[in-house]
């Protein structure tokens, strides 16, 4: 393993740490697009270099920046967490921990993972478009079937907002 | 070392530092930026099981990376501008307000909930 994985993997691993355990949320999101960068990194590391990419534009660039926005507009940034040793927090740690060394344990020692297998030969993104193209056009289709009716949804949820024939901004008619 | 074992072993611990976060954060927007830390430690699984894994048709892995990316940018994007809505909804309405939040016309609802969800 190279030292740029292992730097990568620290930065991901602290930054979700970070994420997760910081005060602060708006410090929070921040520490979470450090580790939504290391895992683009990890991802071209291994070869993958369209999905490393849409990692980039997709989390680092859109959902980091939209919990952002969230968190700015809504006023979710000024609510801060409740005291850190809560009974919240160490429930919520303990099965995390238990959840994470069972994994673990069985990544460790399962029987499969000690052979070394010879990685196949890296496909190139043009490989992958045309990949998309050819034999796997029906999933295609229904992610993209899947994204429109989530697009729709989103405008109905935004525009129900509005009341009929009312002024833009309040809610009226549904309340009595 | 297999190569895979390193891998796995981050992906595992962004997986449960994820969901320690989902669980144990009462905000609710830092729940779900736990939900997707968990989504990201799978994606990292399913990565290195098509790179590393004796898999002979490497396409089909990577195609379903990309599925669950998408799907996760658009639950990101619909989870953070339509699904957090909901969420702060009971803690206003007690006190009479509107019920997304206050000072959020609907314009800037609509303009939240476009970007992540394309």
């Amino acid at each position: 393993m190279s030292p740029v994985f292992y730097f990568l993997a620290a930065l991901t691993l602290g930054g979700a740490i970070a994420a997760m355990s910081l005060r602060n949320p708006v410090h929070c999101v921040l520490c979470l697009v450090a580790t939504f960068a290391g895992l683009a990194g990890i991802f071209l590391g291994l070869g993958a270099q369209f999905l490393g990419l849409a990692q980039v534009l997709v989390y680092v660039g859109a959902v980091a920046i939209l919990v952002v926005f969230v968190l700015l507009l809504t006023r979710g940034g000024a609510g801060e967490d409740g005291p850190r040793g809560g009974r919240g927090w160490r429930s919520g740690v303990a099965v995390a921990g238990l959840v994470g060394s069972v994994l673990a344990v069985a990544v460790v020692s399962g029987p499969a993972l000690g052979r070394r297998a010879e990685p196949p030969p890296l496909p190139s993104v043009r490989d992958t478009g045309l990949a998309l193209m050819s034999d796997f056009v029906l999933p295609l289709q229904v992610v993209g079937v899947l994204l429109t009716a989530a697009m729709i949804g989103a405008a109905v949820l935004a525009l129900r907002e509005r009341a009929p024939g009312g002024a833009p901004g309040r809610r009226g008619g549904d309340r009595p | 070392m297999n190569p895979l074992i390193p891998h796995l072993l981050l992906a595992v611990l962004l997986f449960a530092v994820g969901l320690a976060g989902a669980l144990a954060r009462r905000n609710a927007i830092l729940a779900l930026v736990g939900i997707e830390l968990m989504l990201n430690g799978a994606n990292l699984s399913f990565v290195v099981f098509w790179r590393f894994g004796p898999n002979p048709d490497p396409q089909t892995g990577l195609m379903f990376c990309v599925v669950l990316d998408r799907r996760g940018g658009g639950r990101g994007g619909g989870g953070a501008g339509a699904g957090v809505a909901p969420v702060p909804a009971p803690a206003d309405h007690r006190s009479g307000r509107r019920g997304f939040v206050e000072g959020l016309t609907p314009e800037a609802a609509w303009t939240l909930s476009l970007p992540g969800s394309g």
